[in-house]
């Protein structure tokens, strides 16, 4: 007899609350990494990273959240994930080092600049396979034995985990060509909603086959989705994807600005949802239940306190430092 | 057997170097916030230029120590998962919290208004500017209150249950939080970040006086700097001591370790000043010692009983040579920098602060020293609190993860590589930085001007060109 939101509860929804901020602002800094190689050197580029430069660093916060907020609300997760995850966690902190001090160092070594470039590529392109593979290996299940993580280190390596690691490199791009369209103008403009078109084309077939392949990878997913008469409500999450996979490609070929941006977020809204229904209560699948890995009530309350009042106070001094950087962004005098 | 032990040390390894590496840039960065922020009240209060050029000038440098910060320390955060998590699942409940809400409330704030502080000089008033300057330093502050008291409350562990699954359960927050040692360490190490920043900026400012002894840039941050450290070096000895005090009372293998103590003095204990500690036979050879001084350093008696290493259970010992040297190049660097403040006064007294050239070789030979008090420190106290995680509860040995060997060697090579090339790059652009001279004019690592066209959601903010701090004339 559990209460339907208890505090475990709560913290599944604000953890996965802070993976959705990460998404949401992360993503699309890091899709302008990933984007890099297709704008040219000079004005192209330097308008493309000035456009983040001044929020980058509070967006990858939120990945700091999230890892530390896993470990402060259900550290026996945390504790099984990460050995698990071992490789692919270690490639992204090592190539978002590359990817975070490029931002500095491409402005202060004009000589060496190309290669700060090829490193913010490189750095936002393996830090986003990485979060991919690491979801996807979540996704697909980790050995656990007593307390810890029992599988081979090698286990999170599979064709599904590749498969969503590759969907959220292109996920990123397409976030990072729409955050673009709204923030530039001009020949970076016109080159981003190419390249928008092109990623939305590329992530709804990728959503697709993700989609496709999950409830096959346990019974306890194909339940989840399918049992009758839950199906009702599930299947209005693939509904919702394809209304929004249509508008989306309606609103890259009319050329409207916001849209684009707006309507990528409303499909990884939707991803998240639809991992919500896979796992939910789960946090490590078919292994560990949130109530199992949930650290004591004391903790848990002490941290509530403090993230119901902290949590609205980010938010608002972030949309605070957006609002001061709003507008087109312009590529001179940066540094 | 010899494969869990081997990964085991490879871990540890791998912590020390990540920490060491990235301890240098919040050590900097906590100093140079808060004197980024007293140069723009400065300039502020009095209008003086000089100090809006000493600002620019240093925010650049701030720019690039943050970011080398900030990237490090994202290592850190996940590094208890991956190669310690054992520890993770035991300590979670009471250290993940701790870290929670420094993220909640310092990184986030830091985060927030850095970019309004490096890039917002043309888009909000002075005021505003300045109050993320501020923000932005008291980040830096609550981070480190948060740290440390984590910290803390692994070496002095209070205000906890522990369950049936093993887990460290939270009883008391505000004894975890307030716990024994965390007062003294937050102080020391605050105080240690102001140095290391004093000594920097005194560093450079004497490297430019030494060239151009009339740059006025130069002249204020050489000032400011060897006024700072006058005042510190002397509170940080006595901060030292104290916490030296606690920590006899807390983690009494520790401070054993730093003296030499490996037996136990009935009557008054000798200060060995040097010597070379030989773990295996329980014994310091070639000691050279003043009798009876670390009775009176520690009890403040020259005849008080000192317990030593042998009262303690081998198998709880710390590795006494490492905490030993690192204690006294602490200690050393400690009583140097002292000295370059009592010299930095009489030069001013006596009117010679801008051209006695030996105080500014002295200076900038010293502007390197609080980096390495800093690691010394921090490795005296991790050192010495071994073979525990906490203190006294969780061995070391008991908290790393289920990991092979070869997978942890790989990650350490790695993080090796490209720390050397990151973090080495990194220096090297701040000390070319630190290289040209301050002038008047600088500019700051600013956006410069507005947008272009400022279409989108709304026009830019009609601020004129003359009440923003970035407008150059």
């Amino acid at each position: 007899m559990t209460p339907l939101l208890d505090l475990p509860t709560l913290w599944a929804f604000v953890i996965a609350f802070a993976v959705f901020a990460y998404v949401v602002m992360d993503g699309f800094d890091l899709g302008i990494g990933i984007l890099f190689p297709f704008f040219e050197p000079g004005p192209e580029r330097d308008s493309a990273m000035n456009s983040v430069a001044p929020v980058w660093d509070g967006n990858e916060t939120w990945l700091v959240l999230g890892g530390g907020g896993l470990m402060a609300t259900f550290p026996l997760a945390y504790a099984i994930i990460l050995p698990a995850l071992y490789a692919p966690i270690i490639a992204m902190v090592l190539a978002l080092i590359f990817r975070g001090v490029a931002f500095e160092f491409r402005w202060r070594d004009p000589g060496h600049r190309r290669y700060w470039d090829v490193a913010f590529t490189t750095g936002s392109i393996v830090a986003t396979l990485a979060q991919g593979i690491t979801l996807g290996a979540l996704l697909q299940g980790i050995v656990v034995e007593g307390r810890s993580y029992a599988g081979g280190w090698w286990d999170w390596l599979t064709p599904f985990s590749l498969l969503v690691g590759v969907s959220l490199v292109i996920g990123y791009a397409l976030l990072g060509a729409t955050w673009l369209v709204m923030k530039t103008e001009g020949a970076v403009q016109n080159h981003s909603f190419r390249l928008a078109g092109k990623l939305a084309l590329g992530l709804i077939a990728c959503i697709g086959l993700v989609s496709a392949a999950t409830p096959f990878l346990s019974g306890a997913y194909y339940e989840r989705w399918f049992a009758w008469p839950q199906v009702l409500f599930t299947a209005q999450v693939p509904l919702l994807v394809g209304l929004c996979s249509g508008a989306l490609l309606v609103s890259v070929v009319r050329r409207w600005e916001y849209w684009p941006f707006l309507l990528t977020l409303g499909l990884f809204a939707l991803c998240l949802l639809g991992l919500g229904v896979s796992m939910f209560p789960y946090v490590v699948p078919n292994a560990v239940t949130i109530h199992q890995a949930a650290a004591p009530p004391a903790s848990l309350q002490f941290m509530l306190v403090g993230a119901s009042v902290l949590i609205p106070i980010i938010l608002a001094y972030t949309g605070y430092s957006y609002w001061v950087f709003r507008g087109k962004t312009g590529h001179e005098g940066y540094h | 057997m010899f494969d869990q032990f081997d990964a085991l040390l490879l871990a540890r390894f791998q912590f020390a170097f990540t920490v060491s590496f990235h301890f240098i840039f919040p050590s900097f960065s906590i100093g140079l916030a808060s004197y980024l922020a007293v140069l723009e009240g400065l300039w502020l209060w009095t209008g003086r230029e000089v100090y809006l050029n000493l600002f620019k000038y240093w925010l650049k440098i701030f720019a690039l120590a943050f970011a080398m910060g900030v990237v490090s320390g994202i290592v850190m955060s996940y590094q208890f998962g991956t190669n310690w998590s054992v520890f993770s699942d035991k300590a979670g409940p009471i250290i993940g919290p701790l870290m929670a809400y420094e993220v909640m409330t310092a990184f986030f704030l830091e985060a927030g208004f850095l970019g309004i502080m490096l890039f917002g000089m043309g888009r909000v008033g002075r005021k505003l500017h300045f109050a993320a300057t501020l923000a932005v330093a008291v980040g830096t502050f609550i981070s480190a209150f948060w740290i440390l008291s984590a910290n803390s409350w692994m070496q002095t562990p209070v205000g906890y249950a522990v369950n049936e699954a093993g887990q460290f359960v939270p009883q008391d927050w505000w004894a975890i939080i307030f716990n024994p040692s965390f007062p003294y360490r937050l102080v020391h190490t605050v105080m240690a970040a102001y140095l290391t920043t004093a000594l920097v900026v005194g560093g450079v400012g004497a490297w430019h006086l030494l060239r151009e002894r009339t740059n006025k840039g130069a002249r204020v941050m050489f000032s400011m700097a060897m006024g700072m450290i006058s005042v510190v070096a002397p509170l940080q000895i006595l901060a030292g001591d104290m916490h030296g005090l606690n920590t006899l009372e807390h983690q009494p293998a520790k401070v054993m370790a730093m003296e030499g103590h490996f037996k136990s003095h009935p009557d008054g204990a000798p200060l060995i000043l040097f010597g070379i500690p030989d773990q295996e036979a329980g014994t310091v050879r070639n000691a050279i010692e003043i009798p009876k001084a670390s009775s009176l350093i520690l009890k403040h008696d020259l005849d008080a009983p000192l317990n030593g290493l042998d009262t303690v259970d081998r198998a709880n010992w710390p590795y006494v040579p490492v905490v030993f040297w690192s204690f006294r190049i602490m200690v050393g660097l400690g009583f140097a920098m002292l000295g370059l403040g009592m010299l930095g006064l009489w030069a001013r007294f006596r009117g010679r602060l801008y051209d006695w050239r030996p105080l500014h070789w002295l200076a900038l030979a010293m502007g390197p020293a609080g980096f390495v008090a800093v690691i010394a420190g921090w490795v005296t106290t991790e050192v010495g609190r071994q073979p525990f995680t906490v203190y006294g509860l969780l061995k070391t040995a008991a908290s790393a993860s289920p990991l092979e060997a070869p997978a942890v060697a790989a990650s350490l090579l790695t993080f090796i590589v490209v720390y050397f090339i990151v973090f080495g790059a990194g220096t090297g652009y701040i000390l070319k930085l630190m290289g040209k001279a301050p002038h008047p004019g600088e500019t700051g690592p600013e956006a410069g001007r507005d947008p272009i066209r400022t279409a989108g959601i709304t026009p830019a903010p009609a601020v004129s060109p003359a009440r923003t701090l970035g407008a150059e004339a």
